[in-house]
């Protein structure tokens, strides 16, 4: 093939190829989002699902977000949910301690600018936005201390604003959360 | 031929002037935040040189490419002298008065927002109107090339809308759509609060306004370097167009797809429902399309250049090519970096797989690959290819020219791998500085200063860009001749009205914006509550 040939043929010849290359492309653009659509729904992996508002003004007064209610709680069905907040420039609790080996539910929300959760090693990632709820099912699997930085600019602090997950025996887990209601790791 | 070559070349020398200042910026703080440089006493003045890095390079820099290079495409592909020169001048001062009225705040510190805005930060109003502005003047530049297509077809009835100039057109009709969502949030949001009219915003709302814009940009910075790909590449390498048909396609279906996807950067956030997520995630699947296609179609039209010139083989033919050619150097480093970067981009807009590297260095390491790396090496081209154009004086060194691509190419391989890298480590992006003696941290010390060596080639390449340019300004002269653009193998006699038009593109791409973003929008605005208190910046 050449430029030279211009004549009926080659045009045809030339769009079959085309054609057969757009197929493919489309070929590979909707599978990838059939398999997207199957993890979703088939293992429920997606990002957060659900829309929830919280008064971020009101934040210490009343509500799930009170300081007293910040932390870890063994939850009756042996699930574990944690609270936490994140304001210029640390998290409440700046250190959170979960069992491993059990679904946890992070429930967070910021109390001034934007911020986001990251936890390092994990795709545990979420950005917390005044005024809206943020919720991120996890789980692990081995235990040790895990960074937790703040991940979006939120001013010039931003750069210090640091916290840790500490992931623990399942067992000694439940046996701390008997004695106390909130549990957390700062100043451990 | 090119009547206003004053106008062009005052855009990009405006544009790669500011361009060498931002990246002056970058270079500084790729090194302040690697363990060569040394803890800044003031993280604030990290995050005003970000501020200002971002903001020339996401609004400035390649609008005015964008622009110079869309006049210059009117004038030359439509054979017709620049209708509304004036205007066009208005919309270049426009430009430059809001770019200093925005800088003046930055430099002083007053408006460290970073130029994704993301309130309930508040900086100085007068850098918020000053990118409006700048928004403004290339709205003008928008009208401009509307007008300038219009007369043309007044003067051609049915006549086929050259290909330079019928994707030119359609990147600005994106531009000034896309620019709407930042527009909205700037002129109901922020701006409101900045001046001291409101206390309390909804920085959900406003995020999800700022990815009406902050994806569909991103076409549009891309346009430039489409066009250059088909309209030049192949005329510069002595081959033809594969395809015109398919050429008009890639351009309208990033007209039309580009757009209602901008979601996929709030995958972590929460005010957006799930349903919403997965619809942008599967358009943003769907906005590869075009690039693979100009992917086949540009490779078929190199592959016919190097036969012509006696190659021959499955892939032998390769040799053939003019190597020595700055153009052809450009176009296969511009699409090693395009492969590297568009895999990377369909991890980021994965419904499931974002979670991983979601504001992480990844992310900062993709953008610099697609933008600075695929898109700008080919704004340093289409510098090249016009600049004896404008100036009426020829190159005399071309070898410097391939040494700068080759810097340029190098410095961005070395920036950004290791960049992507310590994102997946965990490395979060805009921080001042990194404790690299935590343990935990330690491992990306090696990576973050390769990024930061990479970031020195960058700057050195850059330089060497400007040096070429001023030399190219006072080498012998040369008659250049008319600036023509590729021909495709079969030339078309004429084109389906669907391929030669912007209108019916133009409502669907309005259409699904409205069926993509109208109904997140309403809810949130409607949500009571939601708005918290302004959190001004440089008030202390």
């Amino acid at each position: 093939m050449s430029a030279q040939d211009t004549g009926h043929q080659g045009a045809e010849i030339a769009r079959r190829t085309e054609r057969r290359w757009a197929t493919l492309s489309v070929i590979i653009i909707v599978a990838m989002a059939v398999i997207a659509a199957i993890a979703g729904i088939h293992r429920a992996t997606m990002p957060q699902a659900r829309v929830e508002t919280t008064d971020p003004s009101r934040l210490h007064l009343s509500g799930e977000f009170v300081e007293s209610n910040l932390g870890s709680v063994l939850e009756s069905n042996g699930a574990v949910t944690v609270r936490a907040i994140g304001q210029q420039y640390s998290f409440t609790p700046a250190c959170l301690l979960v069992p491993a080996e059990t679904p946890i539910t992070l429930r967070a929300t910021s109390a001034d600018v934007v911020h986001g959760i990251l936890i390092q090693g994990t795709n545990i990632n979420t950005m917390l936005v005044p005024g809206y709820v943020s919720e991120q099912l996890m789980r692990f699997e081995r235990t040790g201390d895990y960074l937790m930085p703040c991940q979006e600019f939120c001013s010039f602090g931003h750069e210090g604003m640091w916290g840790k997950v500490r992931v623990i025996d399942k067992a000694k887990f439940a046996e701390l959360a008997k004695s106390s209601g909130r549990l957390s790791c700062v100043g451990q | 031929m090119l009547a206003n070559r004053k106008l062009v070349l005052a855009h990009f020398w405006l544009a790669f002037a500011v361009f060498g200042v931002a990246l002056t910026l970058g270079a500084w703080q790729m090194f302040i935040r690697s363990p060569l440089g040394t803890w800044l006493s003031n993280p604030e003045l990290y995050y005003r040189s970000l501020t200002a890095h971002g903001t020339v390079m996401g609004y400035v820099f390649p609008t005015l490419v964008a622009m110079g290079f869309g006049y210059a495409i009117s004038e030359s592909a439509l054979e017709q002298r620049l209708v509304g020169v004036r205007w066009a001048w208005a919309g270049f001062w426009l430009i430059v008065g809001g770019s200093i009225m925005a800088m003046i705040p930055v430099a002083l510190g007053r408006a460290s927002v970073l130029y994704t805005f993301y309130p309930p930060l508040i900086g100085s109003p007068f850098y918020y109107v000053g990118v409006v502005l700048v928004v403004v003047g290339s709205w003008i530049w928008v009208a401009l090339m509307s007008i300038n297509l219009r007369v043309w077809k007044g003067a051609n009835p049915g006549k086929p809308v050259p290909l330079a100039m019928f994707a030119n057109v359609a990147g600005s009709y994106l531009w000034a759509w896309t620019a709407v969502g930042a527009a909205l949030e700037l002129l109901l949001q922020i701006i409101p609060v900045a001046v001291g009219l409101k206390a309390t915003i909804d920085a959900g709302l406003a995020r999800v306004f700022f990815s009406w814009t902050l994806h569909a940009i991103v076409y549009f910075w891309l346009v430039p370097t489409y066009i250059a790909y088909y309209a030049i590449v192949p005329r510069a390498i002595g081959g033809r167009v594969y395809s015109d048909t398919m050429a008009r396609i890639a351009f309208i279906l990033f007209l039309v797809v580009a757009m209602p996807i901008g979601m996929h950067h709030t995958f972590g956030d929460p005010q957006v429902g799930a349903g919403f997520k997965f619809v942008h995630s599967a358009f943003t699947a769907l906005v590869a399309l075009p690039t693979l296609l100009t992917v086949f179609t540009i490779c078929a039209s190199v592959e016919i250049a190097a036969r012509l010139r006696g190659g021959h083989g499955l892939f032998g033919w390769m040799r053939a090519l003019p190597w020595d050619n700055p153009m052809m150097l450009a176009l296969a480093f511009s699409f090693v970096m395009l492969g590297f970067g568009g895999a990377g981009g369909l991890i980021n807009m994965s419904y499931q797989l974002d979670s991983s590297i979601h504001n992480t260095q990844w992310i900062t390491g993709h953008f610099h690959l697609i933008f600075g790396g695929a898109i700008v090496i080919m704004y340093f081209a289409i510098a090249y290819d016009l600049w004896p154009h404008l100036t009426g004086r020829e190159f005399v060194d071309l070898r410097l020219i391939r040494t700068q691509l080759w810097l340029w190419f190098i410095g961005m391989i070395i920036t950004t791998f290791p960049w992507h890298w310590v994102g997946i480590l965990g490395m979060p992006r805009r921080m001042a500085y990194f404790d690299f003696a935590d343990p935990a941290i330690a491992p990306q010390a090696l990576s973050v200063t390769f990024s930061a060596i990479g970031g020195f080639t960058l700057l050195t390449s850059g330089i060497l860009f400007l040096v070429i340019l001023a030399r190219g300004m006072r080498s012998p002269a040369v008659e250049a001749g008319a600036y023509r653009f590729s021909l495709a193998v079969h030339q078309p006699a004429t084109v389906p009205l669907a391929l030669n038009t912007h209108a019916l593109w133009v409502a669907l791409m309005i259409g699904l914006t409205i069926t993509n973003y109208g109904y997140p929008i309403l809810t949130l605005a409607l949500t009571e509550g939601t708005s918290v208190p302004a959190v001004y910046v440089g008030a202390q």
